[in-house]
């Protein structure tokens, strides 16, 4: 049956040495009255299988309209992709077809919404909802679909779950509807999970516990595990690699420990300033001069440059590349051996 | 310095939020969302003004609207014939059909068609005019008064409200002109506003209890602002925009309701002149002779479309404050 | 959810009472003595004028005749005509008709309202979806009394020369194909204004997050929209069609004298002519019925369908 999900017929999208997904070059633009906005500019990443990748980055640094176009969920239009790759296994998801890419999607590479509350259908109850994963994709019966939906929310820890599988979105907590999205998204295994900023509207204890039980999922697979956040402080424990985004373009890309040793570039080491501590006791926090760039308007040159304590006259001039600067990291900045050596001081 | 800026940026802000409801068309003017980058103290009013003044639907509604006024205020510039004198109607004229003399034809009587329905929209306008700035003046003060006060008040008017509500409207008006042993304008008029006041009551009342939780009138009232001073100050001009809203659209309905209670023989009365009167008129005969019927419906629908649009238009224009 | 039953029907109980009042105290100052308009240009014994006034307690104050009215109205009974037939039995074939146009009103405006909106709202932006908006306008702005009239020249005359007989012109006929015509005039503004309705809350929906979500899990398009979406777009849809179902009834005078159709607007109108009480009450007062029954069936229906009343 080709509806299969035996490893075998899973990898079968194509020979794949290379990474599990892999972003390369992408361009996504919207076109609106004022002209187009060009929200992602050449962004290009990777994700192994068991890896899980913190995306950093202010809201409108394109960082969520990566995972949606790496969804297939763009709004289209206004969101038009207008250039790069997005392989999954070797295949490049943006030339498939559409019926081909929903048998991928939600069932292969699956994500989670930050506002699980809006994220939900009102109308329907959470087992309706999970079930649906599951009758729609495996052409399971009513009662089957019922029954994994209970597994699964027992799975997310989801008390009383064989009662709760009858309730509607509204009648859970927060972090219990978080849970249930979560549920939703790893019902078929999927090889890729997106989570786009899965705390943000929870409260601070709600949001470690979500935070563990993604780990904890994300280690019991082989699955690997994007999760897109604003906040660094998140990051630290759960990743693997960072990849902090500003202005729709990736501005540094490393391991979370050396990014946490010496960021490279200043956009990074100003995020990491503006937060608390533990191995930092006694220094001054300070907040990123200045606010994010108007995607409207972007400023010439490298996007972080008005806000920048390093910038020199040719920052205006030239766009960084991102400077290979290590076997797995890069840093888009001219400058990058300065911020390097001022963050070891 | 106080509060008073605080409904100026109030405004400025809602006003650039898009609309998620879009009745009509996709007419927005960009030119205005291409301004709100720069930061201008910019009323609610004439934000919509220039708004207005870009949208094709506006202009259309407001041209028909102006001419209809001129109509009814100066029939003379439309018409030499005197519908009232009884001298221009010919019996031996009667249903003839459109012509260079009479261009919309005669009707049953020999009668001018064109004369008659260019003096009808005297009528017409009156009647939509006073009924809707008495339901919108009734109505939206109780629905202020309410809303503001809250408690025994509010439950009081709004329990009244939904006992109108319950009143079939156009049997409710049939009744009540049957009280009058002869119609006129203002008996259609006093039929019409008893029925229609509660609809802007519950406009006004919504609007100023969205208003009344707004976090700039909560911080006039932490500044320790005066219940006078907050209400006409903070909260009457947010519960104006929707109550002209609905108004301008309604203008439209009680012109028609005036033409539907008149045909049904309790609105208008002979000799005056409807466009619902000669509607009913015209009917006997309206299978053979359709013109008498047909030209002031024409007219009484082009009203009605108008006042519609404004409306539509008006609302687009003012949109944060409706939804 | 019995309690919520309960506590609408509470709430219904004093505005049954104050139409009822209303509708009573514009009868009572109708101009003109009902006896005397019974009588009409015969003479009539003083003697039997006087039973016939107390008979029916028209000498006694306002609020007491009211009294006497709502009394009988909770027993189910409506009254009688000053011809002595009960005011019931008299309605009764009245009603009927009404119902039927009004019933036939709201079935195509609900087909062909809620219909176009999904279209336009499916199409959004595009020519069809102005098309459908324009004309739309344009229908809500033509008063029911032009419609009438020019559908029932152009599809009932027009069309019966042309040798098709679809649409019956006037009067009632055996069957409910009469009642089409007039049914469309009657539900024409209702038609555009569901219609608009339709398209904005399923734009609405459209756009909803849970809406991405369903894309988000892979679902084929139909079940994104024909399940997710419009499952919560009908929610608004069922609340106005309810509430019309009152406006209808209420509005059908117009429709039913261009018509000729003998509903309860045309009872109504006799009644008041002939200064019958008991009967132009009745007929208001089970129109006001309506309305609150049809009220509180579109709330249980929004509790049905919204499970956030249902348990909120």
């Amino acid at each position: 049956m080709w509806r299969s999900t035996t490893p075998a017929a899973r990898g079968g999208a194509g020979p794949h040495d290379g990474p599990l997904l892999a972003v390369d070059d992408l361009h996504v633009e919207f076109v609106t009255r004022q002209g187009v906005v060009k929200a992602v500019n050449g962004v290009s990443y990777w994700l192994n299988p068991g890896e899980t990748l913190a995306v950093l980055g202010e809201s409108g640094s394109g960082k969520s309209v990566t995972a949606q176009a790496i969804m297939g969920i763009l709004d289209t239009p206004p969101a038009r992709v207008s250039g790069g790759r997005i392989r999954f296994r070797g295949t490049d998801l943006l030339k498939l077809r559409e019926d081909a890419r929903s048998q991928i999607r939600g069932r292969r590479i699956a994500m989670i919404f930050q506002d699980a509350l809006s994220a939900l259908n009102p109308v329907f109850t959470v087992g309706a909802q999970i079930g649906e994963m599951f009758r729609v994709h495996l052409g399971d019966s009513r009662r089957e679909a019922h029954r994994k939906a209970i597994e699964l929310m027992d799975r997310v820890r989801i008390p009383g779950a064989r009662q709760r599988v009858h309730d509607y979105p509204h009648q859970f907590s927060g972090g219990m509807r978080q849970r249930v999205m979560i549920a939703m998204a790893i019902a078929l295994d999927p090889e890729v999970l997106i989570a786009d900023e899965p705390t943000t509207a929870l409260d601070v204890t709600v949001q470690a516990q979500i935070m563990e039980l993604l780990a904890e999922l994300r280690r019991e697979s082989d699955m690997g595990l994007i999760l897109i956040t604003h906040d660094l402080g998140v990051v630290a424990d759960v990743a693997d690699r960072i990849a902090v985004m500003y202005g729709g373009r990736i501005v540094e890309n490393a391991l979370v420990h050396d990014v946490y040793r010496a960021p490279a570039h200043p956009y990074t080491k100003g995020l990491l300033e503006s937060i608390p501590r533990v191995d930092r006791k006694g220094r001054q926090l300070s907040a990123i001069e200045g606010t994010p760039p108007n995607p409207l308007d972007m400023p010439p040159g490298c996007a972080f440059t008005p806000r920048c304590s390093y910038r020199q006259d040719n920052c205006v001039a030239d766009v960084p590349p991102l400077h290979r600067i290590g076997p797995t990291r890069g840093s888009a900045c001219h400058y990058w051996r300065e911020v390097l050596d001022g963050s070891h001081g | 310095m106080g509060d008073s800026p605080a409904p100026a940026t109030g405004h400025a802000r809602h006003a650039r939020r898009p609309s998620r409801f879009r009745s009509s068309g996709s007419s927005r003017g960009s030119g205005r969302r291409g301004r709100a980058q720069e930061i201008r103290p910019a009323s609610l009013w004439s934000d919509a003004w220039q708004d207005l003044r870009g949208r094709p639907l506006f202009v259309g509604a407001a041209f028909i609207i102006i001419v209809f006024l001129a109509m009814s205020a100066f029939p003379r510039l439309f018409t030499s014939v005197n519908p009232f004198d009884a001298a221009t109607c010919q019996l031996s004229d009667a249903r003839q059909g459109v012509s260079g003399l009479h261009w919309f034809g005669t009707d049953n009587l020999g009668c001018d068609v064109y004369a008659r329905v260019v003096y009808g929209a005297r009528n017409s306008v009156v009647i939509g005019v006073t009924t809707t700035v008495a339901t919108a003046l009734f109505g939206g003060l109780l629905g202020l008064v309410a809303g503001f006060t809250g408690g025994a008040v509010d439950t009081l008017f709004s329990r009244i409200t939904e006992i109108f509500f319950a009143i079939p409207s156009v049997l409710g008006a049939l009744l009540i002109l049957s009280v009058f042993r002869t119609g006129n304008v203002w008996t259609v008029v006093l039929a019409l506003a008893v029925l229609a006041w509660p609809m802007t009551f519950r406009i006004a009342r919504a609007a100023v209890i969205t208003a009344k939780s707004q976090d700039y009138v909560l911080a006039a009232v932490g500044l320790g602002a005066s219940a006078p001073r907050i209400m006409f100050r903070h909260i009457l001009p947010n519960a104006v925009a929707p109550v002209i809203v609905v108004a301008t659209i309604n203008l439209g309905t009680f012109v028609a309701a005036e033409a539907g209670l008149s045909f049904l023989g309790v609105g208008l009365n002979s000799p005056d002149i409807s466009w619902g009167l000669m509607i009913a008129d015209a009917r006997r005969r309206f299978l053979e002779a359709p013109g008498p019927l047909l030209f002031p419906a024409l007219f009484l629908s082009l009203t009605v479309l108008a006042f519609i649009m404004l409306g539509d238009a008006v609302r687009d224009a003012l949109d944060p404050k409706l939804r | 959810m019995g309690r919520y039953i309960t506590r609408r029907l509470i709430q219904a109980i004093p505005v049954l009472l104050g139409a009822t009042l209303l509708i009573y105290a514009v009868v009572f100052a109708l101009p003109g003595d009902p006896i005397e308009a019974l009588a009409g240009d015969k003479r009539i014994d003083p003697h039997i004028v006087d039973v016939l006034r107390e008979r029916y307690h028209l000498n006694d104050p306002f609020l007491v005749q009211y009294w006497h009215y709502l009394t009988g109205l909770f027993r189910g009974d409506f009254g009688v005509t000053f011809a002595g037939v009960p005011v019931g039995e008299v309605m009764a074939g009245k009603f009927q008709v009404t119902v039927n146009l009004a019933m036939t009103a709201l079935v195509i405006e609900a087909v062909i309202g809620i219909g176009l909106g999904l279209y336009a709202a499916l199409r959004h932006g595009r020519a069809q979806d102005t098309l459908i908006l324009a004309s739309t306008l344009v229908l809500i702005s033509i008063p029911t009394l032009v419609t009438g009239f020019v559908l029932q020249l152009l599809l009932g005359v027009r069309l019966k020369q042309a040798g098709l007989d679809l649409f019956p012109v006037a009067g009632v006929t055996g069957d409910l194909r009469g009642y089409l015509l007039p049914g469309f005039v009657l539900a024409g503004t209702s038609i555009a204004y569901l219609a608009r309705l339709t398209r904005a809350s399923l734009a609405e929906t459209l756009r909803a997050d849970y809406v991405r979500t369903a894309i988000a899990k892979g679902l084929p398009r139909r079940r994104v929209v024909g399940r997710h979406a419009l499952r919560n777009a009908l929610i608004p849809l069922v609340t106005y069609l309810g509430a019309d179902l009152g406006t209808l009834m209420g509005g059908a005078v117009i429709t039913e004298t261009i018509f000729n159709l003998p509903g309860m607007g045309q009872q109504l109108f006799t009644s008041v002519y002939l200064r019958e009480q008991p009967v132009v009450v009745g007929t208001v007062t089970f129109l006001v019925l309506v309305y609150i029954l049809a009220n509180l069936v579109v709330d249980l229906l929004y509790a049905v369908l919204d499970p956030r009343i249902r348990y909120g």
